[in-house]
């Protein structure tokens, strides 16, 4: 029973035809009509894909943006049909792959969970005996006789996801966009998660988040320009696909110039550059594995006017723009000093790499003694990339011990 | 069968019905009651135009009934197919992320259509107390005529909405094919206005022309001149029947082979 295949993706190709909608005059249109030459350009979105789903895996798609995920994801659901190959699904599956889908903004939140049941498969006695659960998840009891054109995007998200966990189907598909809303919000999506892989049912999970992907799935397959780059355990799969976008990045130029980057302040000095190294005196490096002990961050200012003794800072983000590491000269209360016009002054960071697997950016900034004035602040000034052998959910990733007594 | 009428698909057909109606008339002040009073008011001007200045219906008895009854079953038909027409791709939200029975979108609106016209019968049954109607045994056909015509315009609304997805010139098409069928067919007039014989019995080919007469006939009164009069006998008289059924079976096969690849059409 544990290995018996739930579902089974066999040679799937799928190509769309893009009408070439190049008739300009009628003239043209009429003449093109009858010649029967009507231009399609014909794009492979999936090629040969193939995989197995056995039932009770939490199985990963994993790709960039415009692999063919979302394409694989609407066959499976039914909503495609494959140009070439086959779908095999042994049990019942999920029809949808979005939430909220059928919502109607001009029903009131009470008639769209019917409606919304009904596209599920509930019909109306089923969903009143579901209805008080799915208010009650939802935490929307005062507004369910609102219309929902009425109601916040939170709350309509929380609504749709009550409706949608009580789905009965045996095969689910996910979407990562279903981890929407609010970070309480997003606990219970998660938390809900962690349910179906405790219940042994059959995930379809597509995303690009390595942490999520980690936790919650064991297996899965990389996309990659519609064809199954690797398929395997999920740990595999996440290196794999951070390899991917490292060749990726490095194909693109990486711009530790101030270019077209988002910054702002007064302009009284001025960001020039930053670098990123492995040593203070070392090359330019992007990828820091376990041997490195350090990460050491250059960053040269420029004044245009004078300016007494300003405070230098670093900021880095995660790939989600969330903080990971914050330093600046007041903080640190090294003393700088007094910049004259045109002079330049360069600052060097040493961090120790803590930093979990990821890719992180660097935005330096420049300021008044207080920190209150900002002069400048150039966000994505560069980046860098960490590779970790051991595998973690969180910021940090050290070497550490684990004693078992 | 039993697939097709599955308990799922039935709770979405209520549904999706039960949505079209809320929302149709939303925010207007008579709501409901617009859905007689667009045919009734319709006939009222036809009525004084036709009847009252015009003189068409000397001859025929409980004209103005004969004429509601015609009206009636041509709204229903014009309001079946034009809502059908627009339904997939008016759905096109859904079909593009749910994996539902193409056909249920369809024939929700179909229905929501088909209740109008019961609900629009009933001002039929009262038109005709109130013009003392006899109450004629052939009423009983009644059901059957409105089966051909339901079918009919089902095949029709079928294909319709399979084609709208991928040319969306046949919504304008459509309108002047049923601005024509309006007056092609003997709603206004009697058919015995048409004197020519051979366009008589062109006229009396098409299945909505067939229908309506028929209705008249079993409802209304015997001096109705039906399909079966005009042809006096011979096969020709089935020629609509046909029609209804090539109609209805073209309609479902390019339904079918079409609906794989609506959701990336649209």
């Amino acid at each position: 029973m544990a290995d018996e295949i739930a579902i089974k993706v066999e040679d799937v190709g799928k190509i769309f035809r893009l009408p070439h909608e190049k008739n300009v005059s009628i003239k043209s249109a009429v003449i093109n009509f009858y010649s029967r030459k009507r231009t399609f350009e014909k794009q492979q979105v999936l090629k040969d894909v193939s995989f197995e789903v056995k039932k009770g895996e939490f199985f990963g798609i994993v790709g960039r943006n415009g692999s063919g995920k979302s394409t694989l994801l609407k066959m499976l659901a039914g909503i495609y049909s494959p140009s070439k190959g086959g779908i095999q699904i042994n049990g019942k599956l999920t029809p949808f792959i979005e939430l909220g889908v059928g919502f109607n903004p001009e029903l009131t939140g009470r008639e769209n969970v019917y409606l919304n049941g009904a596209l599920l498969g509930f019909n109306r006695k089923e969903m009143a005996t579901l209805y008080d659960e799915i208010v009650e998840f939802a935490e929307l009891d005062r507004f369910m006789d609102q219309k929902l054109k009425n109601y916040s995007s939170g709350m309509q998200v929380r609504l749709a996801f009550s409706i949608a966990i009580r789905a009965r189907s045996e095969i689910l598909l996910l979407d990562e966009v279903l981890a929407v809303g609010d970070a309480i919000f997003q606990k219970k999506c998660y938390d809900y998660f962690k349910q179906l892989k405790k219940d042994k049912r059959t995930v379809v999970f597509v995303s690009h988040d390595s942490s999520a992907l980690l936790e919650y799935c064991n297996k899965g397959i990389l996309l990659e320009k519609g064809q199954v780059l690797h398929r395997g355990t999920i740990e595999m799969i996440v290196n794999e696909y951070s390899d991917l976008l490292n060749e990726h990045e490095e194909q693109t130029p990486t711009t530790s110039k101030s270019g077209n980057k988002k910054r702002w302040g007064t302009g009284e000095a001025k960001v020039i550059g930053a670098k990123v190294m492995g040593t203070i005196s070392g090359k330019e490096k992007m990828i820091f594995n376990d041997e490195d002990q350090e990460i050491v961050v250059r960053v040269l200012y420029k004044a245009n006017k004078a300016v007494p003794a300003p405070a230098f800072g670093i900021t880095v983000l995660d790939a989600e723009g969330q903080r990971v590491f914050t330093s600046n000269t007041m903080w640190s209360k090294v003393s700088t000093k007094n910049l004259s016009p045109g002079g330049e002054t360069e600052v060097i960071w040493s961090i120790p790499n803590a930093f979990n697997t990821g890719t992180f950016s660097i935005s330096p900034a420049i300021s008044d003694p207080s920190g209150t004035k900002i002069l400048d602040w150039l966000e994505d000034a560069t980046m860098f990339k960490v590779r970790k052998k051991v595998k973690s959910l969180s910021y940090i990733n050290v070497e550490h011990r684990i004693e078992i007594l | 069968m039993r697939h097709i009428f599955s308990k799922q698909n039935r709770a979405l057909l209520s549904e999706l019905v039960r949505t079209d109606f809320k929302l149709r008339y939303q925010g207007s002040v008579l709501g409901y009651a617009w859905s007689l009073l667009r045919p009734l008011l319709l006939f009222v001007i036809l009525y004084v135009v036709f009847v009252k200045f015009l003189k068409f219906g000397a001859g025929v008895p409980h004209f103005p009934v004969y004429l509601l009854l015609g009206i009636v079953l041509w709204n229903f038909f014009n309001e079946m197919t034009v809502q059908s027409l627009g339904s997939i791709v008016g759905r096109g939200d859904l079909i593009r992320k749910i994996r539902i029975p193409r056909w249920i979108i369809v024939l929700s609106s179909s229905i929501s259509a088909l209740i109008n016209l019961l609900l629009n019968l009933v001002v039929v049954v009262i038109f005709m107390f109130v013009n003392h109607v006899d109450l004629l045994r052939t009423t009983l056909w009644l059901p059957l005529i409105l089966l051909e015509v339901y079918l009919f315009a089902l095949g029709l609304s079928l294909f319709l909405s399979a084609a709208f997805v991928k040319f969306r010139d046949i919504n304008y098409i459509w309108e002047v094919i049923l601005q024509a069928g309006f007056y092609l067919t003997p709603i206004l007039y009697p058919l015995s206005r048409i004197t020519n014989l051979t366009f008589q019995k062109l006229i009396m080919l098409n299945p909505m022309a067939q229908t309506i007469q028929d209705a008249r006939y079993s409802v209304v009164t015997h001096q109705t001149d039906t399909v079966y009069r005009v042809f006096q006998g011979g096969w020709y008289e089935f020629i609509p029947f046909i029609i209804v059924i090539a109609v209805l079976l073209g309609g479902l096969t390019y339904f079918r082979s079409q609906s794989k690849y609506f959701a990336e059409n649209i």
